[in-house]
């Protein structure tokens, strides 16, 4: 059964000065869903959120709330509520006066205001905080206390800037949990900015892939990941060998001079396509056996399992294999049809190349970018 | 141990200056209070307070600087709300605005304003043209006050605005975001937060408001006294007296330091102090 459209963007275009940071956006938020909205700094996911929060107002298109067209309204009459990426909790409240804040402008009796916080309080796990000054609590704990703030109102939605990009690793997974148990423990649906794609892909029912102001694939995780829209979207979801192909009919491509079987058809005959194979799709054989040989030119050992880059007609392939391969030697590769990705070529088809810059890659995708992107 | 006494010797310049410059003079006010001229032990200088009109005239000085203080407060608290709005570039241009007076010597921004007020000074002179004047303004307490006003006033505006730049704008959407009106925000986000600079600002111009002298004799024309005249009267004048004039002193400096304690408390209270 379809769920019902809670929020929806039609169209919505937004610039700030001579930048455009969203173009023609559409967008539907359904009812107790977890959406993610993903994308690198600038990508306009934070303009996305802060539209739908009320913050901003679209330059063209329409956000609508029920079916009703809510652009004008101002952020304090909407019934969505933010989490905002550094808290912004009030510093002159304690923590069950920065609980209560929201609640309070309702004039509610005391006694209802106190059950309601303390009920949000063992929500996020945080009794016994009640008086507690928020400067002195953890990041964890403010970042607890600001979902309580916001979720104590009741919201239809739930927004959330980039939650957890303040918090250390492990935390940030201790946290990823619990936000899921919370949501489904309160059936709110979520909207969810990020810029890190393994928390888009565990956390997520529809993932939102965002770059330069467009939206690049909407679709649940799992067909994100196996079926990407464009080079684009494989390249920023995991890892991915991204390859220049012909198809040659229904289900035969060819791509780095031989000819595949794979599952993709409707495209024209010869027609240049992307073709994505994801590392741990890649089987690792002898060279008889393998339907292309290379050179492995580099080894890391990744824990379960090893990184291996294979040189094979100039095309740096990154092969994910719990066989041990010496750096040197020559392998074989096999590589079954429902493992080849056909995309239709797009505007960012040539930006992604092979592994040949490999490591300096890996650096820049470890960097954990504090970003404010508008 | 060789950093300590490091610091130490850099500490010391201060300290010496605060012992000679500080606490001294404040030695001597004391001394003197308690002292008659031949320098022996004596209540009578606080007794004569009761005589006279010097009560009158610290309650006269104490509500003169409140007037200023509040006048000083409505109109700086709007400014540094707008100031702390604007863009980066502007909020430099209008504190630098704002403190440019402070570079004038203040006796020279003080004779100023006696031209502008004169009865047939800049104002009265406009007011003439237009047949609307002259309009009677140097010697009275509003001419006083407005000195104050102008004077004090960049002290008054500069602690709210540096409390007003720091409010993260992040809790102003929070609040919009949890349902507050602007007005609500403004209640119950900004006031309490911008309290901290609004209690330094007061402190800032109550304190030489109320012992100001030059202000009052420029500008008030000797027509009436203030506490801090009559202070100045009494170390410079014709009637010396350097024990009685010390007692009035600690007795204003007693009243500010009540008042000071007393907004401070205040102040703690809202708990609008910024971390």
């Amino acid at each position: 059964m379809e769920k019902k459209t809670i929020i929806q963007l039609k169209n919505v275009s937004k610039s700030f000065g001579s930048t455009r940071v969203l173009t023609d956006m559409d967008l539907e938020i359904r009812d107790d869903e977890f959406l993610t909205l993903l994308g690198p700094s600038g990508c306009g996911k934070t303009t996305t959120l802060r539209i739908i929060a009320g913050f901003e107002t679209p330059d063209q298109g329409e956000v609508l709330f029920d079916g009703r067209v809510i652009n004008d309204l101002p952020p304090y009459k909407r019934n969505v509520n933010t989490v905002f990426q550094r808290y912004a909790l009030f510093p002159n409240l304690n923590v069950y006066e920065n609980i209560a804040f929201g609640l309070r402008l309702k004039k509610p009796s005391e006694a209802e205001v106190s059950e309601k916080v303390k009920e949000m309080l063992r929500l996020v796990d945080l009794q016994g905080f009640e008086k507690r000054d928020v400067s002195t609590l953890s990041g964890g704990q403010q970042q607890r206390v600001a979902i309580a703030r916001a979720l104590i109102m009741r919201p239809r939605v739930l927004l959330l800037d980039e939650p957890l990009g303040a918090l250390d690793l492990k935390l940030r997974k201790d946290m990823q949990i619990e936000l899921k148990n919370i949501r489904k423990k309160t059936g709110i649906s979520v909207v969810y900015v990020t810029h890190d794609q393994e928390e888009a892909l565990s956390m997520s029912d529809t993932v939102v892939v965002m770059h330069d102001g467009i939206i690049q694939q909407i679709g649940a995780p799992t067909d994100i990941y196996n079926e990407p829209a464009n080079a684009y979207v494989a390249d920023f979801i995991g890892e991915s060998n991204i390859l220049d192909g012909v198809m040659e009919g229904d289900l035969r491509v060819r791509l780095a001079g031989r000819s595949f079987e794979c599952v993709d058809k409707g495209f024209a005959k010869d027609e240049p396509v992307d073709v994505v194979v994801r590392p741990e799709d890649v089987d690792v054989t002898a060279p008889e056996n393998g339907m292309l040989t290379g050179l492995v030119t580099e080894v890391t050992f990744m824990g379960v399992h090893y990184e291996i880059i294979v040189e094979i007609g100039g095309f740096k392939w990154m092969i994910q294999t719990t066989d041990r391969v010496p750096a040197g030697s020559r392998i074989g590769i096999y590589i079954e049809p429902d493992a080849i990705h056909v995309m239709k070529k797009s505007k960012y088809s040539d930006m992604f190349g092979d592994y040949s810059s490999y490591s300096s890659e890996h650096e820049q995708l470890s960097e954990n970018t504090e970003e404010e992107d508008k | 141990m060789k950093a300590g006494l490091l610091q130490r010797a850099a500490a010391a310049p201060h300290i010496v200056w605060s012992a000679l410059f500080i606490l001294a003079p404040m030695v001597f006010v004391v001394y003197y209070t308690f002292t008659d001229g031949s320098g022996s032990p004596s209540l009578e200088n606080i007794t004569r307070l009761n005589a006279g009109n010097y009560l009158m005239i610290l309650v006269n000085s104490l509500c003169m600087a409140l007037i200023a203080t509040v006048i000083c407060f409505l109109i700086a608290y709007p400014a540094a709300f707008i100031f702390s709005r604007m863009k980066k570039k502007a909020q430099r241009l209008a504190i630098l605005l704002i403190m440019l007076p402070l570079w004038m010597n203040f006796l020279i921004t003080t004779y100023s304003w006696m031209t502008i007020l004169e009865d047939t000074g800049v104002i009265n002179t406009l007011l003439s043209a237009l047949r609307l004047g002259p309009v009677h303004m140097i010697n009275t307490p509003g001419a006083v006050i407005c000195g104050m006003v102008f004077c004090f006033l960049p002290y008054m505006i500069l602690p709210i605005y540096s409390v007003m730049a720091g409010i993260d704008p992040k809790l102003i959407e929070a609040a919009a975001d949890l349902g507050c009106s602007p007005a609500q925000t403004f209640a119950k986000v900004i006031w309490p937060l911008s309290l901290g600079g609004v209690i330094s600002g007061i402190t800032m111009v109550f304190v030489p408001s109320v012992s100001t002298f030059y202000i009052s004799q420029k500008l008030g024309g000797g027509t009436f006294q203030l506490i801090g005249d009559t202070i100045e009267s009494y170390f410079t004048g014709t009637a010396v007296n350097y024990h009685f004039g010390a007692a009035l002193s600690l007795i204003l400096m007693v009243l500010i330091l009540i008042s000071m304690a007393v907004m401070n408390r205040f102040g703690e209270g809202e708990g609008g102090e910024i971390r």
